[in-house]
């Protein structure tokens, strides 16, 4: 670690470590540290664990069960629970839906819907790509049309996380066709028990079922599941956006990464009989991750800073998602370089990861996205 | 702990404001062009500011400043594309002076240096070291009460206009520094101007009679305070180059909106635009890494400084050289011009990626540590 912040919020690092350690079910641990998929069980084990810590929420607001942790806060305790080897808290919940409820939902869906968030009982999934919408998302089509007390639903989902463990899917629908294609947008949100959703597979280029499609025909769904007012959703998909970009930079875990890797670099033979990390061109490929993980750390602070400051995540984020998600490319990638022909027999978690991670440049707004955010916001072009 | 405080904020905006009246583009050009290559005028301005006696000790006349403090001032040398010899003077100089001159060294040169009446410059690197800090063929024996200099130096910055040259030399209890005035019978001075404009020079040491009280710290242990001095202007051309990559920054962005091709300004081409993103990326990742480099020097170990301040270098100059080359390139052929001060930035920055050790050669020195 290059930097450490106030010393009140390194105890309170110490303190998070110290349950961290304490609680983190060792099975967890080892299947975190191998590189192993995850299933659901896996995921609500530690939820259950952090809620019953009331640590489940770190960005919640009091009042509503959370922790209101500062920004600062918020990272050291997804740091350390990355170092340790814990799973990360499931952002489609806790960090994505449920700001929007609390912003914009009604009383009852606040009280309805976050304390099943904040306890595990309700999974969530994300609803908003669809095959002919990824980066142009206002160009969505699947539709909900008003019919007395419900909405009719009809379209497709797509790259929809883990939807197959998901009891619930915030969509972003289309309720109007005429205007301006954001406007016609809204946020509805759909138990996926209703008849006429259904969830097919996509395996992933490692081989892994995580992502799906979810279908919905003629799917009837409660007039009161509408977030806020109809035709708003862009503007609550964009406060959601604001959210989620924050904490892309995954410090934790390229610090992990690159201990794993730098552990693998002195047991590994390289060409000459000596360890890999003896071979100069391969140490440099260390070396600059080394650099490129320092590089982010400072970033990510000096991000955090101006967050605090402004009490609301900014366009910098952008900068920290590209930066974040290149250096967790290349460290998988370097992984798995590590490796030599042992990385090739499927399956290995190394060149897994390797592949599965090309999704970092792709998803929360391709990394493309980030520049013309960018363009935009930092640059004024 | 990375932010600058208030009084470095103020200090910042006053030498900015001193230089934004005092040493325009132009303004610049001229000094490059005088026989001196830099401005004794504006030398003066920055000694009445306190900008040379920032970062001396408060025993010799200083504000005992530290580095976060030379970064500010190291920033705005880099927007302004300053050609007065802060670096040798102050930083090389006067840090080593301060790191090991005895208190008559001290109080003979310091106060001095604050005061801009005294110039130095630092005679460390030799032709067949490279970048290697501890390649030094320059011999100093005992003769008598004296001692006799000989060797080769080069890349000395700053070296014609210096009053004194701080020289490297082995000595049969290894190295050791000496402080040897300019005017001293057997220096040679052979004075170049760079491509950023800056001067240097290559040195020859025929024989050098100096006295003992030119020794400056101890017999044979030069080695840490040079590597440590040689660290600080690492850590300062860093933040020299941050400063020089947000001008190129600001007007690369400008152009883009002003030059139009095809009825429209370019700006509005998306490869321009995530070119810039991509310099904005960089610039952004060089300043937390000179913050962090400059933030570091004086609190970690030496081992944990070296490691620091190599993959700073590394950083800096990558994104340097991204930045200078992409600010010529989305310029176009006016880019490539004398006339346009791009190309000027450009060049220092050039500079700076090899000054004090390459990409290479600071990446082996992460390296080397990675496993410990």
């Amino acid at each position: 670690m290059e930097l450490e912040f106030a010393p009140q919020d390194e105890v309170f690092r110490a303190e998070v470590r110290d349950f961290v350690r304490a609680r983190l079910p060792l099975g967890l641990r080892h299947k975190m540290l191998a590189g192993e998929r995850l299933g659901k069980e896996d995921y609500l084990v530690w939820h259950r664990i952090l809620h019953e810590q009331g640590w489940v929420a770190p960005n919640w607001p009091k009042a509503f069960g959370g922790c209101e942790w500062s920004a600062v806060r918020q990272h050291i305790f997804e740091e350390e629970c990355a170092l340790a080897g814990a799973p990360g808290i499931l952002p489609f919940g806790i960090r994505m839906v449920a700001p929007v409820i609390m912003k914009f939902g009604s009383a009852s869906q606040q009280q309805h819907f976050l304390p099943r968030i904040l306890s595990g009982e309700d999974w969530w999934c994300q609803g908003y790509s669809e095959p002919g919408a990824g980066s142009d998302l206002a160009s969505l089509k699947m539709r909900a049309e008003r019919r007395g007390d419900h909405y009719l639903v009809n379209g497709q989902k797509t790259w929809t996380t883990l939807a197959q463990y998901a009891d619930w899917i915030f969509c972003l629908v289309r309720t109007a066709s005429a205007g301006k294609p954001q406007e016609g947008i809204s946020f509805l949100l759909i138990d996926m028990k209703t008849r006429g959703v259904s969830v097919r597979p996509i395996i992933m280029l490692d081989g892994e079922h995580e992502i799906n499609e979810v279908w919905f025909e003629d799917a009837m769904v409660p007039a009161e599941n509408l977030v806020g007012e109809e035709g708003k959703g862009w503007t609550y998909a964009k406060f959601l956006l604001g959210h989620e970009r924050t904490g892309n930079a995954g410090v934790g875990h390229c610090r992990r990464w690159l201990a794993e890797l730098k552990a693998l670099a002195q047991r590994q033979r390289g060409n000459d009989g000596r360890a890999l990390a003896d071979d100069t061109r391969f140490r440099d490929r260390i070396a600059r991750l080394e650099i490129d993980l320092m590089t982010l750390e400072v970033m990510n602070v000096r991000v955090l800073a101006l967050e605090e400051q402004r009490h609301a995540p900014g366009p910098e984020a952008s900068m920290l998602k590209i930066m974040g998600s290149e250096l967790q490319q290349a460290l998988t990638e370097t992984t798995m370089h590590a490796l030599g022909h042992a990385a090739a027999p499927f399956p290995q978690a190394a060149t897994g990861r390797y592949f599965n991670f090309r999704k970092a440049s792709i998803y929360a707004g391709s990394n493309e996205i980030q520049r013309n955010i960018i363009t935009r916001h930092l640059l004024g072009l | 702990m990375l932010a600058l405080s208030d009084e470095q904020l103020q200090f910042r905006d006053s030498l900015q404001r001193l230089l934004r009246a005092d040493y325009s583009f132009e303004r610049r050009r001229e000094i490059a062009n005088s026989t001196l290559g830099w401005s004794r005028e504006t030398w003066r301005q920055l000694a009445e500011l306190g900008v040379l006696a920032l970062a001396l000790p408060e025993a010799h006349g200083g504000f005992g400043g530290g580095a976060m403090d030379t970064l500010v001032v190291m920033e705005e040398c880099g927007r302004s594309l300053l050609l007065e010899p802060y670096l040798p003077t102050v930083v090389l100089g006067a840090g080593l002076i301060a790191r090991v001159g005895s208190s008559t060294q001290c109080a003979a040169i310091l106060p001095a240096v604050g005061a801009g009446e005294r110039q130095l410059a630092f005679a460390h690197y030799e032709p067949a070291a490279r970048y290697a800090l501890d390649v030094v063929a320059t011999d100093a024996r005992r003769d008598g009460e004296s001692w006799v200099v000989t060797g080769a130096k080069t890349y000395v910055l700053n070296g014609i206009a210096a009053d004194q040259l701080i020289v490297s030399a082995r000595t049969p209890k290894g190295l050791t520094l000496f402080m040897i005035d300019r005017t001293t019978p057997g220096v040679q001075l052979r004075d170049y101007p760079m491509y950023d404009s800056q001067r240097a020079a290559d040195l020859r040491l025929d024989a050098v009679r100096v006295g003992a009280a030119a020794q400056l710290g101890e017999e044979g242990a030069a080695a840490a305070p040079i590597a440590a001095t040689i660290d600080a202007a690492i850590a300062a051309v860093c933040a020299e180059a941050v400063g020089a990559m947000t001008v190129l920054l600001e007007a690369t962005g400008a152009y883009l909106k002003t030059r139009k091709q095809f009825g429209v300004p370019i700006g509005s081409f998306q490869v321009l635009q995530h070119r810039m993103a991509d310099m904005l990326l960089e610039t952004e990742a060089a300043r937390s890494m000179a913050l962090l480099a400059s933030s570091r020097l004086g609190t970690a170990g030496t081992a944990e400084r070296r490691r620091i301040v190599s993959a700073a270098k590394v950083r800096v100059s990558e994104a340097a050289r991204f930045v200078g080359q992409q600010a010529v390139q989305l310029h176009g052929g006016i880019g490539v011009t004398d006339e346009l001060a791009v190309s000027h930035y450009f060049r220092r920055l050039t500079m700076i990626e090899m000054a004090f050790g390459d990409v290479d050669y600071h990446l082996e020195a992460v390296g080397r540590h990675l496993f410990e």
